[in-house]
């Protein structure tokens, strides 16, 4: 390029960001996905801080309480996201969460495996049960609604009948005393900041128990990866290459194709992604509990779109974000501990979320006419 | 003979029973247009998809700069200076201008294994690029859905010449546009054509193609009627070809009679 013409693009292209300036910062971060579940979470708030204020909800061990529920849902609403960005659904993640947990609890307590090994096995069968159900999708062209629902069914279905098969019940307990000094198991199991909150609980800045421990006792497990989560996925969307692809691919496939994006590499990648995400959810929760259940994870599935749908993920694909979805489990997360702490019966509390999801997609919707047809 | 950038010598495709394309042979010189023009039906898919490496011809060669070249694949023809521009443009209209242009070909950058997306150089070069152009670019990282119809046409051109198109393939780019729209879409062919690249045109549309074209390749079912240059014909006689002449008289006198019934 010539030295004038040079000159004369990079003129136009100053001379513009200073009218964008003065004309959108605001309309800029009115045109971000995850805008409405943002402005929702500070109403959600807002609304409990009123009414439930001075019940305990906002005391140390009430926020741990909301933040936990959150951050378990956060963990499969980011991977939910990031594989409807890609353009495709999962819904055998809540069953994927109960054949996880038993894949961890059956070798662990009937074969003897050591804990960690059960832990990695139970990952390596999510890393095969998303990569099957990728293949399958990609493969087949069949809609990815389908195909999981299938696998939503063979999922529990085998769940449960190998689990009564092995161990004649639906439960596994007894998982709880192979936790200590397992190389593994303390990544999905161990509060952290723990000297924070004795600490806190010294200065008697939190509630304590009658024996003098802080009630709250520290940041658990689920919080710490649904941070992380969140952080690595924005990355992965905002910051690299895949993540454009990720994009691309749930955009427009044909043309992604055609642009050299490895589009069934992508989605089964994505789909491995919710397996994954499902497995760490599993994880956290049959530590947690110290048994593994064969109908854990049960409607999560649904719960994982809808929190991915509160954050501003189109279904259609292609538009979305893992920071909107993480306010979108953190607003369900809170309305289904907070109602707890109101006088409402706790029976409307799907009357609500229900709500809460029409009134955001409306809202998404008008958000994405905004960013494609504003001229 | 190698003056000719690309040369198509006696293509034929044939999909079972079915000819797609017989015996086409066309040829481009640096800096030349050439339209290719026909009917739907034609067969101007199905060559344009030889072109782009997506099929294999069954007979015939194809020359690129003197020699003989078979593509594999996509990507080889990409790689040969092959830019293939399809009539849904590639372009993801949710997706910024940036992250449209450098789709599948991010520029990277940090240590290896957490590489990201250069999005800043990405940036420059694409506002650099929209420049060009001359389309006024507020903000390179605004939607493509905002862009009118012309302006992702010349972003999906800009795109393939950007990434090393020494021949530009064009799917019907103005068959989805206005007058105005069309016209910015052509004024940028030709000065793409003019600093050497050579472009195939696909369209039926002789009132588009007749400005900017240098010679015109009719098909028609499969078979070229031949390649014309600009001067040996006009835009009536182009018309004709394409339509198959005969149907469009037959079209008349069919008029005629209804017109005599109703009065």
């Amino acid at each position: 390029m010539s030295e004038k013409a040079k000159s004369i693009a990079s003129k136009k292209v100053s001379g513009q960001d200073e009218r964008l300036q003065k004309v959108s910062k605001l309309k800029l971060i009115l045109n971000r996905p995850e805008l409405g579940a943002l402005g929702g979470a500070i109403l959600v708030f807002i609304f409990f801080g009123i009414v439930a204020g001075d019940t305990g909800m906002f005391s140390a061990y009430g926020m741990l309480n909301f933040l936990d529920v959150s951050a378990n849902l956060g963990i499969i609403a980011i991977a939910a996201a990031m594989l409807m960005i890609g353009g495709e659904f999962d819904l055998s993640i809540g069953s994927m969460i109960g054949f996880a947990g038993i894949c961890i609890a059956i070798p662990a307590i009937y074969w003897g495996w050591p804990l960690w090994v059960s832990i990695i096995f139970a990952f390596a069968m999510a890393v095969l049960v998303g990569y099957f159900n990728g293949i399958l999708v990609v493969r087949t062209g069949l809609p990815s609604f389908i195909v999981t629902l299938a696998m939503l069914f063979i999922l529990r279905g085998a769940t449960l009948a190998i689990t009564r098969l092995i161990t004649g019940r639906t439960q596994v307990p007894g998982l709880r005393v192979l936790i200590e000094n397992d190389p593994i198991a303390w990544m999905f199991a161990t509060d952290t900041f723990k000297w924070l909150f004795t600490w806190l609980g010294s200065m008697n800045l939190i509630a304590l128990r009658t024996d003098g421990t802080p009630l709250a006792t520290g940041i658990p497990p689920s919080v710490i990866w649904f941070i992380a989560a969140t952080l690595f996925a924005t990355w992965i969307l905002m910051k690299t290459r895949y993540g454009n692809w990720i994009f691309a691919s749930g955009g427009d496939k044909n043309g992604a194709t055609n642009v050299g994006v490895p589009v069934g590499r992508v989605k089964i990648s994505l789909f491995i992604g919710t397996a994954v995400a499902a497995t760490i959810f599993a994880t956290i929760q049959v530590l947690d509990a110290g048994s593994a259940d064969t109908m854990r994870g049960n409607l999560k599935e649904l719960e994982a779109i809808a929190a991915a749908v509160v954050g501003g993920c189109l279904l259609t694909g292609g538009y979305g974000s893992a920071i909107g979805a993480a306010f979108g489990a953190l607003i369900f997360g809170t309305v289904s501990m907070g109602i707890f702490y109101t006088d409402v019966d706790t029976d409307w509390f799907k009357v609500f979320l229900g709500a809460m999801m029409l009134i955001a997609v409306v809202f998404n919707n008008y958000v994405r006419r905004r960013v494609t047809e504003s001229k | 003979m190698s003056e000719n950038l690309i040369e198509f010598n006696n293509i034929s495709k044939f999909f079972g029973k079915v000819i797609a394309l017989k015996d086409v042979t066309m040829k481009l010189k640096k800096g030349e247009i050439m339209c290719l023009l026909g009917d739907n039906g034609a067969g101007k898919s199905t060559l344009i998809k030889t072109l782009a490496g997506v099929y294999k011809p069954d007979e015939g060669e194809i020359l690129i700069e003197g020699k003989k070249t078979i593509f594999d694949s996509p990507k080889d023809a990409l790689d040969m200076g092959i830019g293939t521009v399809y009539q849904d443009l590639a372009l993801v209209s949710l997706m910024s201008i940036t992250r449209n242009f450098f789709m599948g070909r991010e520029p990277i950058k940090g240590i290896p294994f957490l590489k990201t997306f250069d999005i800043e150089k990405a940036n420059k070069i694409a506002a650099e690029r929209m420049g060009q152009i001359g389309i006024d670019v507020r903000d390179p990282s605004q939607a493509v859905g905002t862009m009118s119809g012309g302006e992702r046409q010349c972003l999906a051109i800009s795109r393939a010449i950007y990434f090393g198109a020494k021949v530009l393939v064009l799917d019907e780019p103005t068959s989805a546009l206005g007058v105005h729209q069309a016209s910015m879409v052509l004024k940028y062919v030709v000065k793409a054509a003019s600093e050497g690249l050579a472009v195939i045109l696909i369209t039926h549309n002789v009132h588009h193609a007749y400005p900017v074209g240098n010679s015109f390749t009719v098909l028609n079912r499969g078979k070229s009627l031949g390649t014309f240059k600009k001067e040996d014909i006009s835009r009536e006689e182009l018309l004709g070809m394409m339509a198959g002449g005969e149907e469009l008289d037959k079209l008349e006198v069919e008029l005629k009679e209804m017109n005599r019934l109703n009065s």
